[in-house]
């Protein structure tokens, strides 16, 4: 049979404060483990939670971002469980008003733009980290992460597909990357992922049975891991077995999900509210405040960037899918008088990959946007080809020089000199009178094989377009002596 | 609402407890005694009252996003550890994460 499947995602996101939640502790990554707690973080007796409010304003500009009704009275509860790595037995959390709800965001998929919706968005605390070491009898927690602000993200099934899921996955990682609450790195567990899964017959109006995927940590997992449970589900329910409510896990190494634990020992959290924190009011103020310190949003500027630029969808959304990107993009428009069709193709084309194999960011790239159109004007006037660009690209991606500069240097002016030019299509005509007959006996690919020669004669930089015209009148003329 | 002795077993289970039958028996006892009292309150109109969600008027009690020097040594935060390695709280292997 014929299913279709239902997807659901509940995101997590460490918000971007010095601080923890309720409590001084720094949130730095990566330090010595145990080296970040205090009384507070460590739920010792008698120690009283207070709330950051940079916490509150992220949580805010999340919410506004992600399009959500604010709940003006907001308030904090306590999900009570037991785990090693919650030194206070309880979460302190959001249950029944979280900062927002009612929101969506629009993901394109295949060139259709699916409006999704978001749940809701609710504040809480981290837990502390277990690490496995190679000891099979024990693991060692380290309580830093412990207090660190998060704020969960949790969406209606409304995604349809495993590319659907991670398309709004990484939409969803954009609009908080913009809006500077978090650095959403995947793996350093900024931003983290669990998906809930069912599938039902087409036309079926009532949801399947769901499980629970956890731990679907990096871009690369997301969809393999939901196409995994997919067709799990789909050979249990074909051979008329039912799915059972239950929590698994996509274990990279084996590409298999394996359970964690089934519904008989689904947690019962006892939810009820956190007698040491007091309620959070949300003025109009504050609101229209995070309103203000709000950016233009990822999918504003990609149809943006559409109409003022002529950029094609696909462009536009690689482009503006990152803030510093999108700016650079802009800045090199402002100073480049050719089309900007032409600064896309070379952003995505060479300072992509080059970014890509240095694993580099946009914001720690030594070229400037000044340069990079500077660059692009000495194609368009015809000071250097296309071609050598690459080249001179390459070396002001590795040192940060101008182009002019390395031009000079390398001497890599492009040769227009018609007479110049006639002198190295003459010798290399001269040296292959069988490709002359070819070429005057209608075989046009000749012509491109004297392109070639001469090219690599002026080592790169011949004007391909002075030479071509240059060449078929030369060829022509070309009188063979027997 | 009365309690029953699942719901007794259940709180019992969750709070990783153990008890005689003597003892739940008890219990469902003492937790049915705090429910009906618990109970009189019904006998207020509570219709257009909010629910309280904490007993002092107070709102916004809010602090500034500052690293603080309270922070303890290593050596004071694993001070309670039952058992500890490599700077971390040594506990027994846990699978799920």
């Amino acid at each position: 049979m014929r299913y279709e499947t239902v997807i659901g995602l509940e995101v997590h996101v460490e918000l971007a404060t010095a601080s923890k939640i309720f409590c001084g502790c720094s949130t730095k990554f990566g330090q010595e483990i145990n080296t970040q707690c205090c009384p507070i973080c460590l739920g010792m007796p008698g120690v009283l939670p207070k709330l950051n409010k940079k916490v509150v304003d992220y949580a805010l500009k999340a919410a506004l971002a992600l399009n959500c009704k604010i709940n003006q009275e907001t308030k904090f509860d306590r999900k009570n469980y037991f785990y090693p790595d919650l030194p206070k037995a309880y979460q302190i959390s959001q249950y029944d008003k979280p900062i927002g709800e009612h929101g969506y965001i629009d993901i394109t998929v295949d060139g259709e733009v699916r409006r999704i919706g978001i749940t809701r968005i609710h504040m809480e605390e981290d837990a502390g980290k277990l690490l496995h070491e190679s000891d099979p009898t024990s693991s060692l927690i380290d309580l830093n992460r412990t207090g660190v602000p998060l704020i969960e993200i949790v969406s209606e099934p409304d995604l349809r597909s495993p590319e659907e899921a991670r398309e709004y996955l990484m939409q969803l990682r954009n609009i908080l990357k913009y809006i500077d609450v978090s650095d959403v790195k995947m793996e350093e567990g900024s931003l983290r992922c669990d998906a809930n899964i069912s599938l039902r017959p087409y036309g079926q109006e009532t949801f399947g049975t769901k499980t629970e995927l956890k731990n679907l940590n990096s871009f690369k997992w997301i969809a393999k891991g939901i196409e995994h449970e997919m067709a799990r589900q789909k050979l249990l329910l074909d051979s008329g077995e039912k799915v059972t409510q239950e929590t698994r896990r996509f274990d990279v190494n084996t590409q298999k999900t394996v359970l964690m634990r089934s519904k008989e020992e689904a947690h019962d959290y006892r939810y009820f509210p956190d007698p040491d924190l007091v309620t959070v009011e949300i003025s109009d103020d504050w609101i229209k405040e995070a309103k203000a310190s709000m950016p233009e949003l990822p999918e504003k500027k990609k149809i943006r960037f559409m109409e003022t630029y002529q950029l094609p969808e696909y462009d536009a959304g690689i482009i503006t899918g990152e803030k510093e990107l999108a700016q650079f993009f802009e800045d090199t428009a402002k100073e480049f008088r050719g089309e900007a069709k032409v600064i896309s193709n070379w952003v995505m084309g060479d300072l992509m990959r080059l970014l890509n194999s240095e694993n580099k960011e946009i914001s720690d790239c030594a070229v400037t946007a000044k340069d990079m159109a500077s660059m692009l004007n000495l194609i368009e006037d015809g000071t250097i080809s296309g071609k050598i660009a690459k080249t001179v690209f390459e070396e002001m991606f590795l040192t940060g020089k101008e182009p002019k500069t390395i031009i000079a240097e390398k001497g890599l002016v492009q040769i227009s000199d018609v007479s110049e030019l006639e002198k190295i299509i003459d010798e290399v005509i001269g040296k292959d009178i069988k490709s002359v007959r070819d070429f005057q006996n209608g075989n046009k690919k000749a012509l491109g094989f004297f392109m070639g020669q001469v090219m690599r004669q002026s080592g790169g930089k011949a004007n391909p377009k002075v030479v071509n015209e240059l060449l078929a009148k030369k060829l022509n003329a070309f009188e063979i002596k027997e | 609402m009365k309690v029953t002795m699942e719901t007794v077993e259940h709180t019992a289970k969750l709070a990783r407890l153990k008890f005689t039958e003597e003892e739940k028996t008890a219990f469902l006892g003492a937790m049915n005694d705090v429910l009906n009292y618990a109970e009189l309150l019904n006998e207020l109109d509570t219709e257009n009252i909010e629910p309280t969600s904490h007993p002092v008027p107070l709102k916004n009690a809010l602090r500034e996003d500052k690293v603080w020097d309270y922070t303890l040594s290593r050596e004071d935060v694993l001070k309670n550890a039952p058992a500890e390695e490599s700077g971390g709280f040594k506990v027994p292997k846990i699978i799920e994460s």
